[in-house]
């Protein structure tokens, strides 16, 4: 029998007191924004784990800055659990010794001072994780004692409204609500009533109403002008010899130009292939603007959101047959269900800025600290998959080494990368950065996005590499440099293997696949400007200032 | 600027070309323009660039000496002005102009 | 410095509609199409043949952020003398159409070289100033100036305001045949320049800044012209943008 006396509510106990400290400050549970220092000051105690949500986009940012403004004397030894390091007030914490110890996923323009700070002894790095694994340890052992929201709205008792900006709100909401922490949400507005409700109230311990909106990076936004003629070649190499070949109708798209050009051809080069209906049909995504016209003309049937892009909220609105939407019209977003909608889905084509003789890709470079954000978990081999589709089955097919072996489907994970970068940089490595990483960050293992034992098939402007019908490893390192162009890697590749791999599929060129590379011209844009989204959306796209040449 | 020079001599039929000559491209940031001409030069193809990156001359020299190899090129010049472009980018403007002279322009 | 087989300009002679003309197209991809010496030696030479030739008109396509800097001195010349053989070919009567639709605008010495011809044709992406967007931010202060904010760069060097305020000639859509079918509209039409015109242009421009001295905005000025709803401006399609104009300078103000 166990001693009688043992507590076993200690947490909800401290909840106790954090909200009584905090109470004394509010009217309600509404803090005013000028008491939102105070009130950090009053509910969190040394040593807990945070959470200031801040993703891809949405931002705590108001929250965030409250929190840098404590005194370090109060406030210490924060070990901060969160998916994103974009603001500099992110890292100001860690500076100031608010916060020492950092759980994260991915950290975009702030990778260069977090490499510094980590140099420095300032930051003491847990792990880099994918966003559903530090979603998942938010219910196992990296709970927030105290988590820093950002919402649209929200009204007197405490209901929250998050607009289309849904994000990762639910998942930090629900672990801290319920391991008995501390839930705060900074809004744009306090109302009466609200539009739809995203957090109910009895989850929400404050409110702060900022003083100015939360922050939002369109960053899902991708200037057709911009697109190169590269880009349109190797996009209509990934319709004819992938989503054509495996009929891939569910998919996850990555975000760069590359992806933007597959989405553009499909109403032009795609429809007049015959593959409206076929592929391309589902897909995991933000709301690129890119991706309207494949919607208009019919080729995108359905669309699950991680978050929203700013300047689409209208046309999502009007588009509830394609996209998610709340009782109050506007889209909702989910970035954990988006994130598992993906993985289960049957491709995933995404670029990255190391690949390396395995087909390990990496976009961490020798002096940034970036992370990985979604594309570990959408390209990953979902082997908890069990239902068929056409493309899953072909992909298993190709890949069994051995009659004997058992049937399986496989997730198609497809890389798409010129040779060289910007610079002349060369995209193809012996050795990927990561490893010098691994070294400088004491950890155990390189930070890879992608394992080359994921990645079935590499595409670049010299053609497409088929992963899974090299035999063996020493295939599979001829087949990755017989499309690395002219870098070092690709000069070393066994020029007498080119054309058994052509007649076997496992290396195939543009020309292999019918395609006439004068066609990769512009021309083929169903869209070449922003401005002919907007005609595409019927004017309901309001594309941001910054992205206008009108 | 770097100026480089390459002769090529691929054993090969005689090309035979729609058109006396074709360009394609721009000399822009990461893009550059292709001039190929038909030409009677001993059955050789002759090569002239003008980049604004230095110290890429093999590199050239293996995408060009493909290129020739590849479409069996013979009596042909190409003149080239480069600003910067990958070799993603030169291999798509030299293939481009060469399905405008073989078949001539679009 | 990069060089090109044509310096960022084709020059030629053909026919329109059945008309001959001589015209001229800038390569904006071209160092943004900046004019230097022999760029600009090509486009004096067309227009002093066409002085010669007499054609239905000089087409220009514009798309040239200005004088290539860095050709110092000879391109400062080269700007000069298309300048000046402009207006010799508009005082002999020929006229001389330009047309503005490309990504760079017309900035700098380009934007005098259009705004010294007969007719200016241009797509509402198309610009028109003296000094770029980073210029004016540099001197006057981000304040005063966001080049970030395009939709603040484009009303107030962009074609449809330079198009209310009288110095673009035409708005069309951003289309080829559309610009084709605009300057076929103006083939043969001279517009003389004479001492009274010259004049009349000058008190017109000083009673524009004594109009407008208190607009902050280029919407201030459009409203201030009798556009109802200013902030739709920048939305409209050619069509209806030529329909609003038409009304405007139907009701004479």
């Amino acid at each position: 029998m166990p001693p009688r006396d043992r507590v076993m509510n200690r947490v909800a106990l401290r909840y106790q007191s954090r909200i009584k400290r905090g109470a004394a400050l509010a009217n309600g549970k509404v803090v005013d924004a000028k008491d939102a220092t105070a009130l950090l000051e009053a509910v969190i105690e040394p040593g807990d784990r945070v959470c200031i949500e801040g993703n891809n986009q949405k931002h705590a940012d108001f929250l965030s800055a409250a929190l840098a403004a404590a005194s370090p004397g109060k406030l210490n030894e924060l070990h901060i659990v969160q998916s994103n390091i974009a603001l500099p007030t992110h890292l100001d914490i860690f500076e100031s010794g608010i916060a020492r110890k950092l759980d994260f996923c991915y950290s975009g323009p702030q990778g260069l001072r977090l490499f510094n700070l980590i140099g420095e002894g300032k930051v003491e790095v847990g792990a880099i994780h994918t966003y559903l694994e530090l979603y998942s340890r938010y219910f196992v052992d990296l709970s927030p004692h105290v988590s820093l929201i950002a919402a649209e709205m929200a009204d007197r008792e405490g209901n929250i409204y998050t607009g289309p900006n849904t994000e990762d709100t639910p998942a930090i909401a629900e672990a801290t609500a319920f391991k008995s922490g501390v839930l705060i949400a900074q809004v744009n507005r306090v109302v009466d009533r609200l539009p739809r409700v995203d957090v109910p109230a009895d989850w929400v311990s404050f409110v702060v109403p900022a003083p100015k909106p939360h922050y939002i990076e369109p960053i899902f936004t991708r200037d057709p002008a911009a697109i190169t003629e590269v880009q349109i070649l190797m996009a209509m190499m990934v319709i004819r010899g992938i989503y054509e070949k495996y009929s891939i109708a569910t998919l996850n798209h990555g975000i760069g130009f590359d992806t933007a050009a597959i989405e553009l051809i499909l109403p032009t080069f795609a429809e007049e292939l015959g593959l409206r209906g076929k592929i391309c049909r589902y897909m995991s995504v933000n709301p690129c603007p890119t991706l309207i016209p494949a919607i208009e003309s019919g080729f995108v049937e359905g669309i699950h959101c991680a978050g929203s892009e700013l300047g689409m909220e209208r046309y999502v609105a009007e588009r509830s047959d394609v996209f998610f939407i709340g009782r109050d019209g506007s889209m909702r977003s989910n970035r954990v269900f988006c994130q598992l909608a993906g993985h289960y889905s049957d491709l995933f084509i995404g670029s990255t800025l190391q690949i390396d003789l395995e087909g390990n890709s990496s976009t961490a470079t020798l002096d940034r600290i970036t992370g990985f954000g979604g594309a570990p978990n959408f390209g990953s081999d979902s082997r908890g998959r069990r239902h068929n589709s056409k493309g899953w089955l072909m992909a298993g097919e190709e890949g069994r080494r051995d009659e004997r072996a058992i049937p399986r489907g496989r997730k198609l994970v497809v890389q798409m990368v010129e040779t060289f970068r910007e610079g002349l940089t060369p995209t193809f490595v012996e050795r990927l950065d990561a490893w010098s990483l691994m070294s400088t960050f004491k950890s155990p293992i390189p930070p890879v996005m992608i394992y080359g034992d994921d990645v079935t098939h590499i595409v670049t402007e010299e053609g497409i590499a088929n992963l899974l019908l090299c035999r063996t490893l020493e295939e599979r390192e001829q087949a990755i440099r017989s499309v690395a162009g002219y870098t070092a890697v690709g000069l070393g590749r066994d020029r007498r293997l080119v054309e058994q791999f052509r007649r076997r599929g496992v290396l195939v060129y543009p020309e292999d696949l019918g395609i006439d590379k004068r066609m990769a011209t512009r021309d083929l844009l169903a869209a070449r400007s922003i401005k002919d989204l907007v005609r595409w959306s019927g004017g309901l796209y309001d594309p941001p200032a910054r992205f206008r040449n009108w | 600027m770097e100026h480089l020079e390459f002769k090529f001599s691929v054993v090969g039929n005689a090309t035979t070309a729609a058109q006396a000559s074709a360009i394609v491209g721009v000399v822009g940031s990461g893009n550059l323009e292709v001039l190929i001409e038909n030409e009677d030069l001993d059955g050789t193809c002759e090569v002239s660039i003008d980049t604004s990156i230095h110290r890429f001359g093999a590199t050239w020299e293996r995408v060009l000496a493909d290129f020739v190899e590849r479409h069996r090129l013979s009596n042909i010049r190409i003149s080239i002005n480069d600003g910067g472009a990958t070799p993603a980018v030169v291999a798509l403007r030299l293939d481009q102009a060469i399905a405008d002279l073989l078949r001539g322009s679009r | 410095m990069p060089v090109a087989f044509d310096d960022g300009v084709v020059t030629g002679e053909g026919l329109i509609a059945g008309h001959r003309v001589l015209i001229a197209a800038q390569e904006g991809g071209f160092m943004g199409g900046a004019i230097g010496e022999v760029h600009g030696a090509k486009i004096t030479g067309l227009i002093e043949r066409a002085i010669e030739t007499r054609p239905a008109a000089v087409i220009l396509l514009l798309d040239s952020g200005g004088v290539r800097l860095q050709e110092a001195n000879a391109g400062l010349l080269a700007m000069g003398e298309i300048h000046r053989v402009l207006l010799d070919a508009r005082s002999t009567g020929l006229p001389i159409l330009g047309a503005i639709g490309g990504r760079n605008g017309c900035y700098g010495g380009t934007s005098i070289i259009a705004r010294c011809c007969d007719c200016l044709i241009a797509s509402e992406e198309g610009r028109l100033s003296i000094s770029g967007p980073e210029v004016i931010e540099t001197v006057e202060g981000i304040e005063e100036f966001d080049a970030q904010d395009r939709a603040l760069v484009w009303r107030t060097m962009g074609a449809k305001h330079r198009r209310l305020i009288d110095e673009i000639d035409v708005i069309v859509p951003d289309d080829m045949s559309a610009f084709r079918n605009a300057i076929i509209a103006q083939l043969n039409v001279s517009r003389p320049l004479s001492l009274e015109t010259l004049e009349a242009e000058q008190s017109a421009l000083r009673r524009r800044v004594e109009r407008f001295r208190d607009a902050a905005d280029a919407r201030d000025i459009w409203r201030a012209l009798g556009v109802d709803s200013p902030e739709c401006v920048s939305e409209m399609e050619a069509d209806d943008f030529n329909r609003l104009v038409e009304g405007l300078e139907g009701s004479g103000s």
